[in-house]
């Protein structure tokens, strides 16, 4: 066997003073073979980042390497004097970060910025330097890279901005690139662009990735081999095939059963109690054992030692002391199978129905401030919600998704178009008359942080809205059903005297829950509920959001990019792209026949876990375009593998094939 | 150093009030000439010795510090309830009343502040009221600036969104979920305000615009000082270092009040 690239032994490292350290690293042991993709798995909290950091010796001021040993091929990194390991880092070593809009410099050219890369590991001529940087953008796929050059970071797209970083990380000719997320803060066609520059970047230079990364889906379409690591610590590592096939820890268990799919439609989703311990204090056994379903008293007792199910799968828990465990209990019995979502018109009463919704953003250029343009972020849309089903609007950031989901409440107001709800155009309606309404049509946030105020208590978020529209002026019955409210989303009354300050995202989402539902409204719009979640907490939620319609017969308007929570939660699904909804359709119409081509490719992009269910990426070129400009006639014949001559002529009308399904592409027929 | 840095500025302030408040029934001489004791130094018969006219120091300064309070407090609580509701609404409401409002500010600012304070003083008269008055109506601008910036910021939140949804009227909007988080910034800047109005005391004093001869204020009381500052003076250091004092310990206490109403950093 030949010795690996990088070699970490017992590392461990803590953050802060003397007083109370945090061990945010505690005693990791890996190793990363030359060329392969080593996957690092866990939740936000569990030191996946710190680890990172403490390879490249970059830790913020309070972080210290307390034992241990990194060995980069023969060198150990942690005896390096600093100058020589500024040589390692970029050179031997490089790093990419999740969010490429703050890692580069805006006032730098991408050119400069990536010159600076490459001048410090090869000093060569400024003429050189031009060609190689040329070179290295050539390389990570930017298109025109003579002009590229000298363009700044914002007039690039958040894909283009990562390429510029791993070409920045490539200026060195790494043996190990360390990917921090590279790809959470970008769409899914673009995440596939990405994920997939870096494979072919591998194949070429040989490098090996560390790639760090919550997303079960990414993992198993890119990595070779994987550690998952929990409150500091690594608990299982296993080579990829392996570990999707059997994850032997419980806890890598439960975060795949936690994973939204169609087959668990008809249950409820795993999830793991509680949350990440705080690593500030000595742990006695093992480190899961209070969120574990299989925990046994020996458990609480005895820290977990490594254990070998087979030769290339080490974990550590106590269940595999004696052998193989006998197999999990199904986590909630909700194996039940597939439930198909019929795909004829609901049976169920229709709420609102929104006809031809348009927002459209007034440009303002120049001294008086003339409109110069509209910013077609809704260009037209139409819906219906029923009681008890949810309606999924899925598409790419900047499609203007949001944006529908505020006008049809009249957050923002529609430059055109109708919502009928019980009988009014809400469009129509003003101040007090608005007002009444608005108890029956409600809002959940992407960010639970931002989405309450931060000097107002639990109690009275909740109550805000039975305050505000007078619905219950008594302040002891107020008090009252907010303790209701507060223990229908799964929180104890006591919440209601706390701060929104002092709960984790997971129950503050649940906070926001409640206060929605304290005005017993019939329609709810959900952006993005749970993309700032992690998996586990995840499950949560759209557990409480599905039972919440079950009980309460909701309408659900489910605005997000993540089509396994789509196919878990929603009824019908439609898709959008620059401000119109190209395809439409039950939840199994859509998702396992797309007819459009859009919907074909952001599909095909999705990272699955399951190996049977992976396609053939459909690869979109370039980006979406700005919506002050759509494109002439299909606003996607410019990205369109399958465009023809008549795509630029007229934007296609709908083409009905069946009941409730419809498409609007020249190329499909009914 | 915590009771240093609280227990000191508010023990000063508490004695500003005490002085303030007592000063009238207590056995003192402001307005005493004694010729005698012309621009006497501190020492045995008045602790701060005594002024051109041979007025007591320290009874003055003791009197003077019910007219700094008044001002003082009185210019910036006039300014900060204008300048809130004013750019708290223009903020909210946007639209042509944000930019009615807006020039209207633009212009306030436009003219030099103790300028447009010495002619209203002026067209208004003499006398404190005025002078808080003549004040406060130049001084509402910066925190209606103020305040409409961080409303501008702040309505875009989500929690703002989710107020409106659940039914939220205008005014709860402002009150509850935008003057509570954008307050902080202003409090900081009306402690400063404190200070700058005491000394704007003074210079319209000086003008004869403020308080009367022979009342005494801190501020007339610099000027009158300034005159004699080689040769006796503790005419201005007296005042002068209550001024210090007084507007050091607003300042570190409108910091320790920002801590203070910012939930998410308490234990």
């Amino acid at each position: 066997m030949v010795s690996p690239l990088l070699q970490v032994s017992r590392l461990t490292t803590r953050l802060g003073g003397e007083g109370q350290p945090v061990r945010v690293v505690d005693g990791v042991d890996l190793e990363i073979r030359k060329g392969e993709t080593f996957a690092l798995l866990g939740e936000s909290g569990c030191g996946k980042s710190m680890l990172a950091l403490s390879l490249m010796r970059l830790l913020p001021p309070s972080g210290r390497i307390v034992g241990g040993s990194v060995r980069l091929g023969d060198t150990d990194l942690l005896a390096l004097p600093e100058g020589a390991m500024r040589r390692v880092r970029g050179g031997r070593m490089a790093m990419i970060f999740q969010e490429p809009q703050t890692s580069l410099n805006p006032v730098l050219t991408v050119g400069q910025q990536i010159a600076e890369a490459v001048r410090l590991h090869d000093g060569t001529t400024r003429r050189q330097v031009r060609e190689r940087v040329q070179g290295l953008l050539q390389a990570v796929g930017i298109p025109e890279p003579a002009r590229r050059v000298d363009e700044y970071p914002h007039q690039l797209s958040g894909g283009m901005k990562q390429r510029v970083m791993i070409a920045m990380a490539l200026a060195g000719d790494p043996e190990l690139l360390i990917a921090d997320e590279p790809t959470t803060a970008l769409d899914v066609t673009i995440q596939a662009q990405v994920l997939r520059l870096l494979k072919g970047l591998q194949r070429e230079t040989g490098m090996a990735v560390l790639l760090i990364t919550h997303d079960l889906g990414v993992v198993a379409e890119t990595a070779d081999r994987l550690a998952v690591m929990y409150a500091g610590q690594i608990v299982e590592t296993a080579t990829s095939a392996g570990f999707f096939a059997d994850p032997a820890h419980p806890y890598s268990r439960r975060l795949m059963d936690s994973l939204p799919s169609p087959e668990k439609r008809a249950g409820r989703l795993a999830v793991i109690p509680g949350r990440v311990p705080p690593l500030d204090r000595p742990f006695t056994g093992c480190r899961f054992a209070d969120r574990c379903h299989r925990v046994m008293d020996r458990c609480r007792e005895i820290e977990p030692g490594w254990h070998q199910p087979s030769a290339s799968q080490g974990v550590r828990c106590l269940l595999w002391a004696e052998g193989r465990p006998e197999s999990d209990v199904p986590a909630t019995g909700a194996a039940a199978g597939l439930v198909r979502i019929a795909a004829e018109p609901s049976r169920q009463p229709l709420v609102l129905r929104v006809d031809g919704l348009q927002v459209h953003f007034p440009i303002h250029r120049g001294v008086f401030r003339r409109v110069v343009g509209q910013v077609r972020a809704v260009d037209g849309i139409d819906l219906e919600l029923y009681a008890g089903r949810t309606l999924a609007l899925v598409g790419e950031s900047g499609c203007g998704k949001t944006t529908a989901g505020k006008g049809l409440l009249q957050l923002i107001r529609p430059t055109a178009g109708v919502v009928r709800y019980g009988g009014v155009d809400l469009a129509g309606l003003k101040g007090r008359a608005l007002r009444r309404q608005r108890k029956d049509l409600q809002i959940i946030f992407q960010d639970p942080f931002a989405s309450m105020n931060p000097r107002m208590l639990v109690g009275d978020i909740v109550g805000e809205g039975l305050q505000a529209l007078g619905l219950e002026p008594n302040r002891a019955r107020r008090r009252a059903r907010v303790a209701e409210l507060l223990g229908q989303v799964g929180m104890s009354a006591e919440a209601a005297d706390r701060y929104p300050h002092e709960f984790s995202g997971g129950q503050r989402q649940r906070i926001c829950i409640a206060r929605a539902l304290a005005v017993e409204p019939r329609v709810i719009v959900c952006d993005e509920p749970t993309s700032a979640l992690d998996v586990s907490v995840q499950a949560q939620i759209l557990n409480l959001l599905k039972r919440l319609q079950d009980e309460l017969g909701l309408a659900y308007l489910f605005i997000t990019h993540n089509i396994s929570v789509v196919s878990y939660l929603a009824h019908e699904v439609a898709v959008m792209y620059l401000g119109r909804i190209v395809e439409r359709g039950t939840v199994d119409e859509v998702l396992d026949d797309p007819k459009h081509p859009y919907t074909r490719a952001l599909l095909s992009a999705v990272p699955v876990v399951d190996k049977d269910k992976r396609r053939e990426i459909i690869r979109l070129e370039g980006d979406m375009p700005s919506p002050s400009s759509p494109p002439e006639g299909c606003h996607f014949h410019p990205r369109c593998p399958e465009g023809i001559a008549e795509c630029r002529q007229a934007y296609p009308p709908p083409t009905r094939l069946s009941e409730t399904r419809s498409v609007r592409c020249l190329r499909v027929s009914a | 150093m915590s009771a240093l840095r609280h227990g000191l500025p508010a023990g000063l302030l508490l004695l500003w009030l005490l002085a303030a408040l007592v000063a009238p029934v207590l056995p003192l001489a402001p307005d005493r000439i004694d010729l005698t004791a012309i621009l006497a130094p501190p020492g045995h018969g008045s602790l701060l010795g005594n002024d051109d006219l041979g007025r007591p120091v320290l009874d003055r300064l003791l009197a003077g510090a019910r007219t700094s309070l008044l001002v003082g407090l009185g210019v910036v609580t006039v300014s900060l309830v204008i300048g809130v509701l004013v750019g708290g609404v223009a903020g909210l409401a946007g639209g042509w009343l944000d930019l009615v409002l807006v020039r209207l500010i633009d212009v306030f600012l436009a003219f030099p502040g103790i300028l447009l304070a010495i002619a209203l003083a002026g067209i208004l008269g003499p006398g404190i009221d005025n002078l808080i008055i003549a004040l406060a109506a130049v001084g509402w601008v910066g925190y209606a600036r103020l305040v409409r910036a961080q409303v501008l910021s702040l309505k875009r939140r989500d929690h703002v969104a989710a107020a409106r949804a659940l039914g939220a009227g205008p005014a709860r909007l402002l009150f509850r979920h935008l003057l509570p988080l954008a307050l902080a910034p202003v409090l900081v800047e009306a402690t400063f305000g404190v200070a700058a109005a005491v000394i704007a005391e003074a210079g319209l004093s000086f003008l004869g615009l403020g308080v009367q001869p022979p009342q005494a204020s801190w501020g007339s009381m610099i000027r009158d000082g300034a005159a004699y500052l080689l040769v006796a003076p503790h005419l201005v250091l007296a005042p002068g270092v209550a001024v210090l004092l007084v507007v050091l310990s607003v300042n570190l206490l409108g910091d320790r009040l920002r801590d203070r109403i910012d939930v998410r950093s308490r234990p």
